[in-house]
């Protein structure tokens, strides 16, 4: 078994009415549940604020973002544990961010042996 | 812990209801990215968190920081509600304020405004209807066309307008002015008796119970009677309407999904809780001197929930109801309720005659019910040929697959002279034409 990062980008459609939302909502909790039922969650993260800053350069400049489209910017983490690289992104094929024009990127978490 | 069926759409309406106290009726389109923000930090939050303990609790708190930041960004480009101006401009009092406006009381009195504001006289009833339905019961416009069984776009332009009128009428109704306050509550009334009978009656294509249009309407009531003010002998009667009706919803569409006459509906599937609570409000509706159509209608639905059986049925009280209903709103529609229960009390050639005799019976023309009922009548006093030509008749005119098939089985009954059953007091029971299924394209 190994460790995997999943980063959740996108926030989704907003337009979605309150019964769609709920409905979306629901379906995360059951994702989720079943992910912990098997095994797999490590640690469930932390949601990120959309809005932030960025400090960049030897400048230290400061500005405010990320300036990047709503959809790429992190918006969540997980940590999980999975077989193989293949594994943890089969198991992320049924989040429901991608129902609603998010994405999750599946990072193989380096293990430090110190 | 499980979040409970449609607690969005219920917390969305109370949410855009005080977000817009807050902000000001102009500021509409805020409070609806306020309520669309808080819904979405709670999908953050709890999807790998689990809903929390009291999720209503959660919302609004989240609605309310989002609102406190929103109130700090945009106090100098924005004019918020003029009646909190000052308070909300200053960071001294703003907090406290805010968190006044957000105490569970409050929101209540805030659901009530926007009802009544959305009751607006310069609206006509169907806009009333679709931005109640907006607004207090957190129906996207999707969601409120196909309840309509209309466009999204005709439903889009209707709301928007409405949103308008609502926007430029400056200052959302006012719960404190008695005066006011009555007289607005009899559009409040026919507003939700107009939703109500939408989804129990409703010219649907697919399903002629709309059970969630009913439920919306019950819930509006509700919150009425827990307003001083609203708790009104007419606001009980309309609800004890609504629960007499809603009592039956469930027997009127068979186990196969077929309507299901009156006589024929399985009455232990009359949901008696709900006749209970019925019978209890149509008790509480009868103090003071006014009689309004919501009493005499519960007291009609009650004679019907409270007997056995159609042959049970005090069919002399409820032709003495539908006299008292002529008087107080009379139409073809009514007198066509009371011209049946003539002929169930005194028989089929009673009845007919008294089919024939109703005022204005023409604009019936296009209702099958009116047809279906002189077929019924006709059928009973043994014309078959007769009672088949007015099947038919019917038929032709059935605006959704249950009437289609409900009155070809009647057809068939005529051939076969199958005289056992059928009789559509239910469908035709207090269906007043209602005007959303003529509705006038926008």
């Amino acid at each position: 078994m190994s460790e995997f990062t999943f980063l959740f980008r996108g926030r989704g459609d907003t337009a979605g009415s309150p019964e769609q939302n709920q409905k979306h909502l629901e379906k995360w909790v059951a994702w989720f549940k079943e992910l912990g039922a098997k095994g797999h969650v490590i640690d469930p993260g932390r949601p990120l604020e959309q809005t932030g800053k960025v400090i960049k350069g030897q400048q230290k400049d400061v500005t405010d973002g990320p300036y990047a489209e709503a959809k790429d910017v992190v918006g969540g983490y997980m940590l999980i544990e999975a077989k193989d690289l293949q594994h943890a992104a089969d198991l992320a094929k049924d989040c429901p961010i991608l129902d609603v024009g998010g994405s999750v990127e599946v990072r193989p978490t380096q293990m430090l042996n110190m | 812990m499980e979040l409970s069926d449609h607690l969005f759409r219920r917390e969305s309406g109370r949410m855009l209801a005080v977000l817009t106290r807050v902000f000001g009726v102009h500021n509409l389109a805020l409070a609806e990215d306020v309520v669309q923000e808080a819904f979405c930090r709670a999908i953050e939050v709890w999807r790998f968190r689990g809903v929390p303990e009291n999720p209503s609790a959660w919302l609004m708190a989240t609605a309310k920081n989002c609102a406190l930041d929103a109130l700090r960004r945009e106090r100098s480009a924005r004019v918020f509600a003029p009646e909190l101006g000052r308070f909300l401009q200053s960071e001294w009092t703003l907090a406290r304020v805010v968190h006044e406006l957000f105490e569970p009381n409050a929101i209540k009195d805030d659901l009530l405004r926007m009802m009544f504001s959305c009751c607006h006289p310069r609206l006509p009833e169907n806009a009333q209807i679709a931005l109640m339905l907006h607004i207090l019961c957190g129906f996207s416009v999707n969601e409120v066309a196909s309840a309509f069984l209309n466009t999204h776009a005709a439903i889009e332009k209707r709301i928007t307008r409405a949103k308008k009128v609502l926007a430029t009428s400056r200052k959302l109704f006012d719960v404190t002015a008695i005066t006011e306050f009555s007289a607005r509550l009899h559009a409040v009334h026919r507003a939700i008796y107009l939703l109500f009978n939408e989804g129990y009656h409703g010219a649907s294509p697919e399903r002629a119970v709309r059970v969630e249009l009913c439920r919306e309407a019950m819930r509006l009531a509700a919150v009425i009677l827990e307003h001083p003010l609203g708790k009104t002998p007419t606001t009980y009667a309309l609800a004890a309407l609504m629960c007499l009706g809603a009592a039956r919803l469930s027997a009127r569409v068979n186990t196969s999904g077929d309507l299901s006459s009156l006589p024929e509906q399985d009455r232990s599937r009359w949901d008696q809780d709900l006749v209970a609570d019925g019978l209890k409000l149509l008790e509480l509706s009868a103090t003071g001197s006014e009689v309004t159509e919501y009493h005499v209608e519960a007291a009609i639905a009650s004679v019907h929930a409270v007997a056995h059986s159609i042959e049970d049925t005090d069919w002399r009280q409820i032709v003495s109801l539908y006299d008292t209903l002529m008087l107080i709103r009379p139409s073809p529609i009514v007198a066509l309720n009371r011209a049946i229960a003539v002929g169930q009390n005194e028989g089929s050639e009673r009845g007919l005659a008294e089919i024939r005799a109703i005022a204005h019976g023409e604009r019936l023309g296009n209702y099958p019910f009116y047809h279906a009922a002189l077929g019924e009548f006709e059928l009973r006093s043994g014309k078959h040929e007769a009672a088949h030509q007015h099947f038919r008749t019917a038929l032709a005119l059935a605006r959704n697959s249950m009437e289609h098939r409900f009155l070809e089985q009647r057809v068939g009954a005529c051939k076969r002279g199958d005289t056992s059953y059928g009789c559509f007091w239910d469908q035709v029971l207090l269906s007043f034409k209602n005007h959303l299924e003529a509705d006038q394209p926008d």
